[in-house]
C-alpha cells in the first residue's frame, strides 16, 4: 500500500543522499520525494512517498529514525492529510489546438504561465489522479516536456485540536 | 591556547581516554603523524595495512568495551579500511576511525589520492562526518566518540583534510554531546517489562535466546541472575558467547546453523522466546515461516530496527539490556517461588534427554590424523585456568571454536559474525593484545583465513603483541568445502589451498616462533611450549582435511531438522571411496 511519509532533517550537506542510500541499500521503494527548507532554516522537510506492507513500512519509519540526521519521522496514512503536487507541461499548440488547450486549463483550474506562438507552459496542481487526468487530457496535442515536484502532504489538524482553537479564537 | 588541528585531535583523543592508534601514514596525514611522533601520552600502532588497523581496533574495543581507534590515510588508506568499518558495523562494534583527506580547496577535483571517504563509507559507518573547518575538529572528534559508543555501538568516520589538521584554533573540548536526533531509549517501557514477567511466570517451556547486545551492554550479572532465578535455559548466538558462562548447567551453549541440538530443539519447541539483545539473524532463524512455531517472543533491544524486522515479536521492549533486565529481576524476585520450578520440570527433562541423544562429538583415533575438535578441546583445557581472550578467523575452526571454547566471561570473544571477514581473528586479536598486554591471547586460525592478514606479523613481531596464532590447517578452505560436499556433489571448485606456504618458515621469517604439531600425541607439548613463549607464536596443526562440522541445519531450512553427520555417501568417499581425486588426496596424505 502507498505511504506519504513525512521527514524532518538537519538542514546540512549529505543528508539526502544519506536518506536515499537507505531506501536503495535497503531495497525499499521511493515513487517520490521532495525536500526544501522549513521556517527554521536549520531543518529540512521531506515528503517521501512510498509503498510496502504494514512490516516494510514499519522498517522504513524506525530505519529513517535511526538515521541521526533525521529530528522526526510521521507516516501521515496513520493520521487525515492533505497532500499537493505541482506539474509543468509545455505542451504543442497549433491554432486549433490553442483554444482546446485553453479550454483543459479552464476545466482543471490550471494556469497558463508562459506561451509562444506554438507552445503553451502551463501549471497545474492537485492529487495525483487530477494530474494524471490533464496529461491524459493534453497527451493529443502533443507534450513537449512535463516534469512533477512528486507529492507534498501535511497532516490535517485533529479535529477536537481545531474546535478548541475555534472556540477560543470566537472568545477573544 | 591556539593549536593545531592535529594537536587538537591528540588532546581529544587524550580526553576521550584514548591509549592507543593503530595507524599506517600517507601525505595528507603527515602533520598529525608528525605531532603523534612528539608525544607520548597516545601510543601509535604502526600496521602492516589499514584493513589490520580497523580490525585490531574492533579487537581492541571488543576487549575493552570502549571505542577502538584507527588512523588511516586518503584514496587507497581509506578504502582499504572499509572492510573493517563494515565488518565493525554488521557487528555493532565501537570503532573511531580518522581518515586524512585532500585539503578542502582540492575536495572534488580528482586530486591526487582523493576519494569520496564519506560516499564510501555512508553504508558501512553509524555516522560519518568531514571536518572542514579546524574550529569544529574538537566538537566532531567529541560527536564521533559519543555516537560510537551509546545506542548500539558503531563504527563512526572522521575525514579530516590535510589544511585542517595544519590550521590553527582555541582548543575547547565539549563538556557534553546533544544532538536532536539521536536520543537512544535507554530504559524499557515498564508496562511491557511487566508483561514479560508475567509471560515469563505462565511459560512452561520458555528459553533465553541472548547476543552480542548483552556483552554491549554489560549484563552478564543480571543475565546470570535472571536464568538461575527463573531456572531457564540459556541460548547464546555466536556473538553472545562468553556472555553466560559456557560451562554453567542452565548454558545449552551456540544456537543456530552450527549450534548445539540441544540449542536448537529447546528453541523449536519452546512456548516463549526471550530473545535479549540478539537480532534474529538468519543463522539463527532458519526457515522464518517455521522458526519457534509454538512461542510467544519477548524481544528487548537498543536498536527499534532490529525488533520485528525478521520475526514476528509479542512483546517489544526498546531500552538496554542491563537496565531492564534490573528492571525485570526486580519484578520476578518479588514473585518467582518453588513452583515455578516444579512447573518446568518436564522441560528440563526433556532438554536433558535432547543433550543425552545427542551431544557434541568426533572421533579421534590415538595414531590417527589430527581432529580439529581435539585441539580446540584441548587449548581450552590447557587455558581456561588463565582467562585467555580467544580470537577466531572464518570457517569451520570459528564454529569449532565456538562449540568446544566454553568462555566463562564476556569481552573474552572476537569474531567475525555479521559480515563473516576472514582475516580478521588475528588483527582483532592484536588490538586485544595492545589493550591487555600481560594476558593470554590466542587466535585459533584456519589456513585459508590467516593468509588474509599474514602481513601483520611483523606489526605483532615488532610492536610486541604475543599473540598465540593456533592455524586448523586442513589444506582447505574448509567451510567452502563442506557445502561441496553436502550441496555440490564433492566438486571442490576452488577450495583446495594445497599445503602451501610452510606457516613454520613463514614464523620463522617475521621473527616469530613457528612450531608444528605433527602427531595427536605431541599436542599438548607443543601447546604448552607456545603457551609458555613470550613472542607471537604460529602453531601449525595439520588437520583431518575432511573433517565436517555438524550439527548443521542447511542454509534456510528448520531448526529442529539438523544434520548430525556425514551422510553415508560422503563416510565412503572419506574411507578412500570412488571420487577422491589424485589432487585432493595428496593433501591427505601431507597433512
Ligand atoms: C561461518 C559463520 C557461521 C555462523 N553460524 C552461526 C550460528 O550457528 N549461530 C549463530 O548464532 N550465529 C552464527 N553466525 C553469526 C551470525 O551471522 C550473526 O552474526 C549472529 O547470529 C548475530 O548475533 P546476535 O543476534 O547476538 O547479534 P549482534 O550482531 O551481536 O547484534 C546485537 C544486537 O543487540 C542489540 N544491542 C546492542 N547493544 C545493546 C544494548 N546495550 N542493549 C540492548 N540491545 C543492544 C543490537 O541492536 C543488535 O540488535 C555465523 C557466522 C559465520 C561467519
Ligand atoms: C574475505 C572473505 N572471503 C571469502 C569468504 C567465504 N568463505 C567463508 S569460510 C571460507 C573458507 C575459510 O577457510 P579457512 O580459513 O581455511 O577455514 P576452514 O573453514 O578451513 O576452517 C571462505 C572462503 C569469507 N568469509 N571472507
Ligand atoms: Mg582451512
Amino acid at each position: 500500500m502507498e505511504h506519504i511519509i513525512s521527514v524532518t532533517v538537519e538542514n546540512k550537506f549529505g543528508v539526502l543522499s544519506r536518506v536515499a542510500g537507505l531506501f536503495s541499500g535497503r531495497g525499499f521503494n521511493i515513487e517520490s520525494l521532495s525536500v526544501a527548507p522549513t521556517l527554521d532554516p536549520s531543518m529540512s522537510q521531506m515528503t517521501i512517498v512510498t509503498s510496502g506492507d504494514e512490516r516494510i513500512i514499519e522498517q522504513i519509519v524506525k530505519q529513517l529514525n535511526k538515521l541521526i540526521d533525521v529530528i522526526k519521522v510521521v507516516d501521515l496514512n496513520e493520521t487525515e492529510f492533505v497532500s499537493r503536487e505541482t506539474a509543468i507541461i509545455k505542451v504543442h499548440t497549433k491554432d486549433v489546438d490553442r483554444a482546446e488547450a485553453l479550454r483543459i486549463v479552464d476545466i482543471f483550474r490550471a494556469n497558463v504561465i508562459d506561451s509562444t506562438p506554438t507552445t503553451y507552459t502551463i501549471e497545474v496542481s492537485g492529487d495525483p489522479k487530477k494530474i494524471e487526468a490533464i496529461i491524459n487530457l493534453l497527451q493529443p496535442l502533443g507534450i513537449k516536456e512535463l516534469v512533477r515536484t512528486g507529492r507534498v502532504a501535511v497532516a490535517r489538524e485533529p479535529v477536537r485540536q481545531a474546535a478548541v482553537q475555534a472556540k477560543k479564537i470566537a472568545r477573544e | 591556547m591556539k593549536l593545531t588541528g592535529a594537536e587538537i585531535f591528540i588532546e581529544c583523543l587524550k580526553r576521550e581516554g584514548v591509549k592507543t592508534v593503530f595507524a599506517l601514514p600517507g601525505g595528507v596525514v603527515l602533520k598529525i603523524f608528525d605531532t603523534l611522533h612528539q608525544q607520548k601520552d597516545v601510543e601509535v600502532i604502526l600496521t602492516r595495512h589499514e584493513q589490520g588497523a580497523g580490525h585490531m581496533a574492533e579487537g581492541y574495543a571488543k576487549a575493552t568495551g570502549k571505542a577502538g581507534v584507527c588512523l588511516v590515510t586518503s584514496g587507497p588508506g581509506m578504502t582499504n579500511v572499509i572492510t573493517a568499518l563494515a565488518d565493525a558495523y554488521m557487528d555493532s562494534v565501537p570503532v573511531v576511525c580518522f581518515s586524512g583527506q585532500v585539503p578542502t580547496n582540492l575536495i572534488g577535483n580528482d586530486a591526487f589520492q582523493e576519494a569520496d571517504n564519506i560516499g564510501l563509507s555512508r553504508p558501512c559507518t553509524k555516522y560519518n562526518f568531514l571536518v572542514k573547518d579546524v574550529n569544529d575538529l574538537a566538537a566532531t572528534i567529541k560527536e564521533a566518540f559519543y555516537i560510537a559508543t551509546t545506542g548500539r555501538p558503531g563504527p563512526v568516520l572522521v575525514d579530516i583534510p590535510k589544511d585542517v589538521s595544519q590550521n590553527v584554533a582555541e582548543f575547547v573540548y565539549p563538556k557534553s554531546v546533544s544532538i536532536r536526533g539521536y536520543n537512544p531509549t535507554v530504559d524499557g517501557n515498564k508496562w511491557q517489562i511487566k508483561q514479560a514477567a508475567e509471560a515469563i511466570m505462565k511459560a512452561k517451556k520458555p528459553i533465553l535466546y541472548v547476543g552480542g547486545g548483552v556483552v554491549f551492554s554489560g549484563a552478564s550479572q543480571e543475565l546470570l541472575e535472571l536464568a538461575e532465578m527463573t531456572q531457564i535455559p540459556v541460548d547464546m548466538t555466536l556473538m553472545g558467547l562468553g556472555v553466560f558462562p559456557g560451562e554453567h548447567p542452565l548454558s545449552l551453549g551456540m544456537l543456530g546453523m552450527h549450534g548445539t541440538y540441544e540449542a536448537n530443539m529447546a528453541m523449536h519447541y519452546s512456548d516463549l522466546v526471550i530473545a535479549i539483545g540478539a537480532r534474529f539473524d538468519d543463522r539463527v532463524t532458519g526457515k522464518v515461516s517455521e522458526f519457534c512455531p509454538h512461542a510467544k517472543v519477548i524481544h528487548v533491544d537498543i536498536d527499534p530496527t532490529s525488533i520485528r524486522k525478521n520475526i514476528h515479536v509479542d512483546i517489544p521492549i526498546v531500552g538496554d539490556c542491563k537496565t531492564v533486565l534490573r528492571e525485570l529481576n526486580q519484578i520476578l524476585r518479588a514473585t518467582v517461588n518453588g513452583e515455578q520450578k516444579d512447573l518446568r520440570k518436564p522441560w528440563w527433562d526433556q532438554i536433558r534427554e535432547w543433550q543425552r541423544a545427542h551431544p557434541l562429538t568426533y572421533n579421534q583415533d590415538n595414531d590417527g590424523p589430527i581432529k580439529p575438535q581435539q585441539v580446540v578441546k584441548r587449548l581450552y583445557e590447557l587455558t581456561k585456568d588463565r582467562d585467555p581472550i580467544v580470537a577466531t578467523d572464518v570457517g569451520q575452526h570459528q564454529m569449532w571454536a565456538a562449540q568446544y571454547f566454553k568462555l566463562a566471561r564476556p569481552n573474552r570473544w572476537l569474531t567475525s559474525g555479521g559480515l563473516g571477514t576472514m582475516g580478521f581473528g588475528f588483527p582483532a586479536a592484536m588490538g586485544a593484545q595492545a589493550a591487555f598486554r600481560d594476558r593470554l591471547v590466542l587466535c585459533i586460525a584456519g589456513d585459508g583465513s590467516i593468509q588474509m592478514n599474514m602481513q601483520e606479523m611483523a606489526t605483532a613481531v615488532i610492536s610486541k603483541l604475543p599473540v598465540k596464532i593456533i592455524i586448523l590447517n586442513n589444506g582447505f578452505h574448509g567451510m567452502v568445502r563442506q557445502w561441496q560436499d553436502l550441496f555440490y556433489n564433492g566438486r571442490y571448485a576452488s577450495s583446495n589451498l594445497g599445503t602451501t606456504p610452510d606457516f613454520v618458515k613463514l614464523a620463522d621469517a617475521y621473527g616469530a616462533v613457528g612450531l608444528r604439531v605433527k602427531k595427536v600425541g605431541d599436542l599438548d607439548a607443543i601447546l604448552k611450549e607456545a603457551l609458555a613463549t613470550d613472542k607471537p607464536v604460529i602453531v601449525d596443526v595439520p588437520t583431518y582435511p575432511y573433517e565436517n562440522c555438524y550439527p548443521m541445519i542447511p542454509a534456510g531450512g528448520c531448526n529442529h531438522e539438523m544434520i548430525l553427520e556425514d551422510p553415508p555417501e560422503l563416510k565412503m568417499k572419506q574411507s578412500g571411496g570412488a571420487k577422491v581425486t589424485p589432487e585432493d588426496k595428496d593433501t591427505v596424505l601431507t597433512a
